[in-house]
């Protein structure tokens, strides 16, 4: 079992006072905090070994480069990925875009449907929508059910059409944490069509879930490295090193090609095709030291420091007269993020309230607009957890909630 | 800063009875839709302006935090009976209030001036701002003569 209390020894943000109180950081599913290990790997890559990687012959060169490079095999370990296929972005945003530009946009065409979810971040609706016009697929959702979980019917309707040419999903909901059977949806949809590709969105899952690319059937799986111990500014596209080499390139400069002249260029082999330009070498040292963190803690027994605060933080929440948590209630089909809707009171409220209590935790839509709204509301509370949080501060929570409702008299 | 300020008296009077508040205004020539695209605050406004480009009605609707619908409850209240461009120019006195930029007018604003507190808690101060910034689009679009209904995502 995971000794949060310990653990956050790791985590010097989490001494901070905050209005005179004790921070309660509930707010680990925008963005992670960072441990000691994470800020001492960056510092010293500064200190001690600043270069640019994969060029020019000195010392401090080749250090760069074996780091930035170990990095790369960390993560393709931590997830089960080809170190060939895993693409350092700037943020799991700007791989969907990397999938949308280099692979929808010349892969589908009409009479083919490109599945998503209404429960998809915006990371995972927008680039599919801004590359539809061009590209003439067919843009479809598989809709939500009232207690947050796909509608089953509904994406089995569409798979049958056969046309799915490529299905993309979240791991695990940003807003009400239900975790979906990817690999169960993802192998009906190669049964309705044997071309078709599976791109998972594992900004949620990847930091609170043991993740094997082969297990959960992906194609593509999406990340960032923020919400997983390390820093911002760089994200990850794992995919299979075949898929990426039928790709063309996204973006374009130096780096990723092997010959320039003035009438073309050729492009380097996979995963520096996509890396066009200076990587952020810092940032992937940093998420290279977050992964080694998640490892000698261990994934599953985060997952299972994460169950058990959920099966007292659920029943503590439901028990606040007034206040409904969306999504699914068992905890073993859902993650650590957890929306909530107090009747009488706007999120916004709520939050600001909360945070004068010292307890940090995010109102609004959480870039999942159509979800949100599927709730019945434009937005919500979100109470998310992490490996450093204790049970204490669901009871800070849980008082938080009261001191708003009293305040507001509701 | 206590959470009195942000919170006034006043600021929860008008959560919990608004003023002017209704989805529909009869001989409305205006109606504008305003959102803050950061939290998902919805707000719709109509506007009745008389011969003489008085405000003669005035009625908010819309779903978003206690500031944002008790500074439109509170904005109605001040600007109804108003000279359009009284109004107009009150908005700005309201705007400026809210950026910290100087108090005009203060006694125009009635329980307006109570959000003056909002001013020190700057991720507030768009809430406060939404119902004035709807305001002042529905006179706009009032005098360009287009009656319809406006999407606007740019409040200030």
């Amino acid at each position: 079992m995971v000794d949060a209390s310990a653990l956050r020894k790791d985590f010097p943000v989490l001494e901070r006072v905050v209005h005179g109180r004790h921070l309660v950081y509930l707010d680990s599913a925008a963005t992670s905090q960072k441990p000691r290990m994470v800020l001492d790997a960056m510092h010293r890559y500064y200190e001690e070994s600043n270069s640019n990687v994969h060029r020019g012959v000195h010392a401090l060169a080749e250090e760069a480069t074996e780091a930035y490079e170990s990095a790369r095999g960390k993560v393709a370990r931590f997830v089960g990925a080809d170190p060939r296929g895993v693409v350092f972005t700037k943020n799991a945003t700007e791989a969907f875009n990397l999938l949308a530009y280099s692979f929808a946009r010349h892969r589908l065409g009409e009479g083919d449907i490109l599945l998503s979810t209404e429960m998809e971040h915006h990371a995972n609706l927008v680039p599919w929508q801004v590359v539809q016009p061009e590209a003439g697929y067919e843009l479809r959702y598989v809709p939500v059910t009232p207690d947050g979980e796909l509608d089953r019917e509904a994406f089995d309707e569409i798979v049958a059409t056969g046309r799915v040419k490529l299905f993309t999903v979240t791991a695990m909901s940003n807003v009400v944490g239900t975790i979906n059977p990817v690999a169960e949806l993802g192998a009906a949809v190669r049964a309705a069509n044997e071309d078709a590709i599976v791109v998972v969105d594992g900004a949620q899952s990847v930091p609170h879930l043991p993740t094997d690319m082969l297990a959960l059937g992906a194609d593509a799986l999406c990340f960032s490295g923020h919400k997983m111990l390390g820093p911002t500014g760089v994200g990850v596209l794992a995919a299979t090193p075949e898929l990426l080499e039928s790709m063309p390139p996204f973006l374009s400069g130096g780096e990723m090609i092997t010959n320039v002249t003035l009438e073309g260029a050729t492009f380097n082999e996979v995963p520096y095709k996509f890396e066009a330009g200076t990587p952020p070498i810092g940032e992937v040292i940093g998420l290279g030291a977050a992964v080694d963190y998640l490892d000698r803690v261990g994934m599953e027994g985060i997952r299972r420091h994460e169950v058990a605060l959920l099966e007292s933080c659920l029943p503590a929440l439901e028990s606040v007269a007034g206040l409904t948590v969306h999504g699914p209630s068992d905890p073993a089909r859902r993650g650590a993020a957890v929306s909530f809707s107090i009747s009488g009171l706007h999120p916004h409220d709520i939050g600001t309230m909360m945070d004068r209590e010292g307890v940090a935790v995010r109102a609004g839509h959480h870039c999942a607009k159509p979800l949100v709204r599927s709730l019945g509301s434009a937005a919500t509370t979100r109470a998310s957890f992490y490996l450093y949080n204790t049970p204490d501060e669901i009871d800070a929570l849980v008082a938080a909630i009261e001191v708003t409702k009293r305040f507001f008299d509701v | 800063m206590a959470m009195e300020d942000l919170y006034h008296e006043i600021i929860l009077d008008h959560y919990k009875s608004p003023r002017h508040r209704g989805p529909e205004l009869e001989g409305a020539q205006v109606h504008v839709h305003h959102s803050n695209p950061l939290c998902g605050d919805e707000l719709d406004l109509r506007l009745r302006v008389d011969e003489a480009d008085a405000v003669d009605g005035i009625a908010y609707d819309g779903e978003g935090c206690s500031i944002s619908m008790a500074s439109a409850s509170a904005m109605a209240e001040a600007v109804m009976g108003r000279d359009i461009a009284d109004a107009e120019d009150l908005a700005e006195a309201f705007r400026l209030m809210m950026h910290g930029e100087g108090l005009k007018r203060e006694d125009d604003m009635l329980d307006g001036v109570a959000f003056q507190g909002v001013a020190q808690f700057p991720v507030r101060v768009k809430c406060a701002l939404l119902g004035w910034m709807a305001l002042r689009d529905a006179i706009e679009t009032y005098r360009g003569g287009a009656a319809g209904s406006r999407v606007t995502h740019d409040d200030v």
